[in-house]
């Protein structure tokens, strides 16, 4: 175990060595930092001396070692548009992602594996035909226009009036297809201060207000995703002997669905899953960007259009440290959920 | 079964729940305040790190300017209260006597000339700050300006200098450095703390998620109307969140009003639009170093002829631009009101074939891609009508961030540039656009055409050595005469400006071309 644990490390340090030398190596073509720093009219002569002051004049080696032995003491550079250390902003910007992957991810869990299961026990329900309808239409549509539907029918509100409304049927109608708008349509209101730069939206009923929307169209993309795995290992699982074998016994239903069953299909759904919960991290960018959700994601963005280098790099860096640790976890809970599988390798 | 009926009922339940019980924004009684949205947060609260929009905005909000402009582009005094003009290099202002920093410290003389000291050290400011030679305090309320050469813009220059507390920012921070430094990458105390003479003080700022103001209970005009007691600022760089949020009523006022929302924000009845013409100038420059056609008028001419500027500014921009034949805008002095629109296929046409290039040729074009209103498609309509003359584009956009690299290498034969003159000045336009380009002096530095005329420069030269406002009128008239006659460039448009409100507050009277809506000044009535 502690020996997977380390092996893992040194997997970790060296993807975040692969990553900051790409990330370096591409800086030229994220644009001039300083054309950022100064307004339009200010001459060459103080650029040039803003770009020697920055050390952006040195060689792609000489600019690297810098970063990398300043890296390798936690030091990694100043963020060129927050005038902070990349570290401090990146850790004020990481709870607020955080959060807003956990609900999408409570929302996936909650809602994929009823749908899942119940679809594939019972294929041919009209409920079945509904959901697995949903998930096409979930799957296929992008995330941002997801985003901006539901900021128009939650936020705004639509009035529509197809109904004649004199009548009062029609009225009704009216106002069945009608929405009255209301929800919060971007950032995330007045998070409470939980401990360090960790605010929270969890502690209270308006501040999970604001995470609903942005929630909801982060999960929108692996919800289906998750539903049609669930429901197509669940169905191949159905057919297998030992269930077969189980009902013949004469078990109950409900324990070979939920007990025998169940514990197979999620085999593979926690490996699919565990990677990801990785790319929510990174789908965040859109999702962040449409509800203006202050956290890594716009920052990233923002942090590109300005060309802030250092915060370019330690927020790549720091992403391909949560796959890593995603990763790993799997792998441990993968051991739990099937002892067949050793984790250093040696035979059972 | 039923387990998972349940648990699907109670999920339905909260989500319809949570949608249906929302309890209303809590505003107290007795407190006015404006929730606002602009698509970027100043980077800094030091005025003085970065010539932009944003900070202009922030130091109209945290200081107060010796002079500011009104809607006319007329001087209105602020904390100058009268000036005149001693000789021809001497400029003598009379200050306000009854003014106070945010700290308590009294505004005098003594700050004027530190705050110009500290712009000339200012690597944004510095270049503007150049004429500027001497500033002296006479007394505790008079303050002179001397100018090597008579200099006929010091009054634009007076809306830049906001007086900053000069004993506030005197000494050293906790860290030892000297509280006045200006830094641009890095931490300094005046990028985190502010004395100004302002309506609004910064009560909280979290870079990139909010900023806060508390309205100065000290503040000196008690002639202003304005009535906000705290303005929370969010920056919203979606253009379709940010009017959502007006729309929804999650924020009462937005800046700058995407034009493809222009409608739906008209529509909303409450919701309140404003619209201006800019002073912001979209144009081409034609590139006569790479390209051998373009040292001929004719054919620079018979480009200009070829580009409809009226289709682009009601089709592309939905009327959300003025289509401009010159460099200047309305109001400013060296406008020409009878340089019309060229927009003539035939004649451009002719004029090809004339120059001996009826079958056309071929060119790069470069725009970016996120800097101006549709700026990628301005280009690709540029591009077409182009290929009306037979001229062969191949277009390239980019990303702000990349853009002004290739800009500076002047890598396409035609290149897009907005340009907003900081001095509100017609000569600002030329010097940096369509001065003879001249590493040394800095002069054309965003001059991709590579046009050159002596003439034409020593004209403008002259005009910012000339008092007289009425002959130095004349003289920038001349030069954009000039330019026109042998195009020297492709203008297309003033980019103009947008904001919008809840209804029941009154931006209109608050904003202006140069966008620095004077918040001190604004009343919201009640709903």
């Amino acid at each position: 175990m502690l020996a997977f644990l380390i092996k893992r490390l040194f997997h970790a340090l060296l993807v975040m060595f692969v990553i900051s030398v790409i990330a370096f190596a591409i800086q030229d073509n994220l644009g001039d930092p300083i054309q950022q720093m100064v307004g339009q009219s200010v001459p060459e002569s103080e650029r040039a001396q803003l770009r020697e002051e920055l050390g952006l004049n040195d060689p792609f080696l000489v600019q690297y070692l810098r970063f990398a032995i300043n890296a390798a003491q936690f030091d990694f550079g100043y963020s060129y548009v927050f005038n902070q250390p990349t570290t401090e902003v990146i850790a004020r910007h990481l709870p607020a992602t955080l959060e807003l992957v956990a609900s999408a991810t409570f929302l996936i869990v909650v809602l994929s594996v009823p749908i899942g299961v119940y679809s594939a026990i019972k294929p041919r329900a009209w409920l079945s035909r509904f959901f697995m309808g949903i998930s096409i239409i979930g799957i296929s549509i992008p995330v941002f226009l997801t985003a901006i539907v539901l900021i128009q029918i939650f936020a705004i509100g639509i009035s529509w009036t197809p109904f004649p409304a004199d009548t009062s049927w029609g009225t009704w109608l009216n106002e069945v297809v009608s929405t009255e708008g209301g929800m919060p349509a971007y950032g995330r209101g007045d998070p409470i201060h939980v401990v360090g730069t960790w605010y929270t939206n969890f502690a209270s009923p308006r501040g999970l207000l604001y995470l609903v929307l942005p929630a909801i169209s982060l999960a929108s993309i692996m919800l289906p995703l998750f539903i049609r795995l669930i429901r197509a290992e669940m169905l191949e699982v159905l057919q297998s002997d030992y269930i077969k074998f189980a009902r013949a016994k004469g078990i109950r239903l409900r324990r070979i669905y939920f007990l025998h069953a169940l514990k197979n299909t999620m085999l593979p759904v926690i490996t699919v899953g565990g990677v990801q919960i990785g790319t929510l991290v990174a789908y965040t960018i859109l999702t962040e960007t449409v509800f203006q959700w202050p956290g890594m994601g716009l920052m990233f963005l923002d942090a590109i259009e300005r060309s802030d280098i250092p915060l370019i790099v330690t927020y790549l860096m720091i992403v391909g440290l949560i796959f890593v640790i995603t990763n790993t976890l799997v792998d441990l809970i993968y051991g739990l959920v099937n002892p067949t599988v050793k984790l250093t390798g040696k035979p059972a | 079964m039923n387990f998972n009926k349940t648990v699907m009922a109670a999920v339905i339940g909260a989500t319809m729940a949570g949608a249906v019980a929302l309890p209303a924004a809590a505003q107290s009684d007795d407190v006015t305040s404006l929730r606002m949205a602009y698509d970027a947060d100043p980077v800094s609260l030091d005025i003085h790190e970065q010539l932009s929009g944003g900070i202009l905005q922030l130091s109209h909000m945290t200081f107060d300017p010796l002079v500011r402009w009104t809607q006319d582009l007329d001087f209105e005094p602020r904390l100058a209260s009268d000036w005149e003009q001693v000789d021809d290099t001497t400029l003598r202002m009379t200050l306000r006597e009854d003014v106070s920093f945010h700290s308590g410290n009294t505004f005098t003389a003594e700050d004027v000339v530190w705050t110009v000291d500290r712009l000339k050290r200012s690597p944004d400011f510095k270049a503007i700050f150049e004429p500027i030679s001497r500033v002296t305090a006479v007394d505790e309320h008079t303050v002179e300006f001397e100018t090597e050469k008579p200099y006929p813009l010091l009054l634009n220059l007076a809306t830049y200098i906001f007086p900053m507390d000069r004993e506030f920012y005197t000494g050293t921070d906790e860290d030892g450095d000297p509280k006045d430094e200006i830094v641009k990458n890095g931490n300094s105390y005046a990028s985190t703390h502010v004395s100004g003479t302002g309506p609004f003080t910064v009560s909280e700022r979290q870079q990139g998620v909010r900023v806060e103001f508390e309205r100065n209970t000290n503040y000196w005009d008690e002639a202003s109307p304005g009535n906000v007691d705290r303005i929370e600022l969010t920056p919203i760089s979606e253009n379709a969140t940010r009017v959502a949020a007006l729309l929804s009523e999650d924020v009462d006022f937005i800046a700058p009003v995407p034009p493809n929302d222009l409608e739906r924000v008209r529509e909303d009845e409450n919701a309140n639009l404003v619209t201006m013409s800019g002073t912001r100038i979209i144009l081409f420059h034609m590139n006569q170093e790479r390209v051998e056609a373009f040292q001929d008028p004719q054919v620079r001419k018979a480009f200009a002829y070829a580009i409809n500027q009226e289709g682009i500014a009601d089709r592309l921009m939905k009327g959300f631009a003025t289509p401009a034949a010159q460099f200047s805008p309305e109001g400013y002095a060296g406008h020409v009101p009878d340089l019309e629109l060229r927009y003539d296929l035939e004649k451009a046409k002719t004029l090809m074939a004339d120059a001996g290039y009826e079958d056309g040729f071929e060119i790069t074009m470069m725009a970016p891609n996120n800097r101006y209103v549709n700026d990628a498609k301005i280009a690709q309509a540029v591009s077409a009508m182009l290929a009306r003359i037979n001229v062969d584009v191949d277009l390239k956009t980019l990303p702000k961030a990349q853009y002004w690299g290739e800009y500076d290498d002047r890598a396409a034969d035609m290149m897009m540039i907005g340009w907003h003159a900081d001095t509100e000045d017609s000569a600002n336009f030329h010097q940096y656009l369509t001065e003879c380009p001249d590493s040394e002096s800095g002069g054309g530095q965003y001059n991709a055409g590579n046009y050159c005329n002596p003439e034409v420069d020593e004209l403008v030269s002259q005009a910012n050595l000339e008092i007289d406002q009425d002959k130095r009128a004349e003289m920038l008239q001349e030069v954009e005469q000039t330019l026109y006659d042998e195009a020297a460039f492709v203008p297309l448009h003033w980019q103009d400006l947008a904001w919008a409100s809840a209804s029941h507050i009154e931006i209109e009277p608050i904003l202006n071309v140069m966008n620095f809506p004077y918040l001190g000044d604004l009343v919201i009535n009640d709903e």
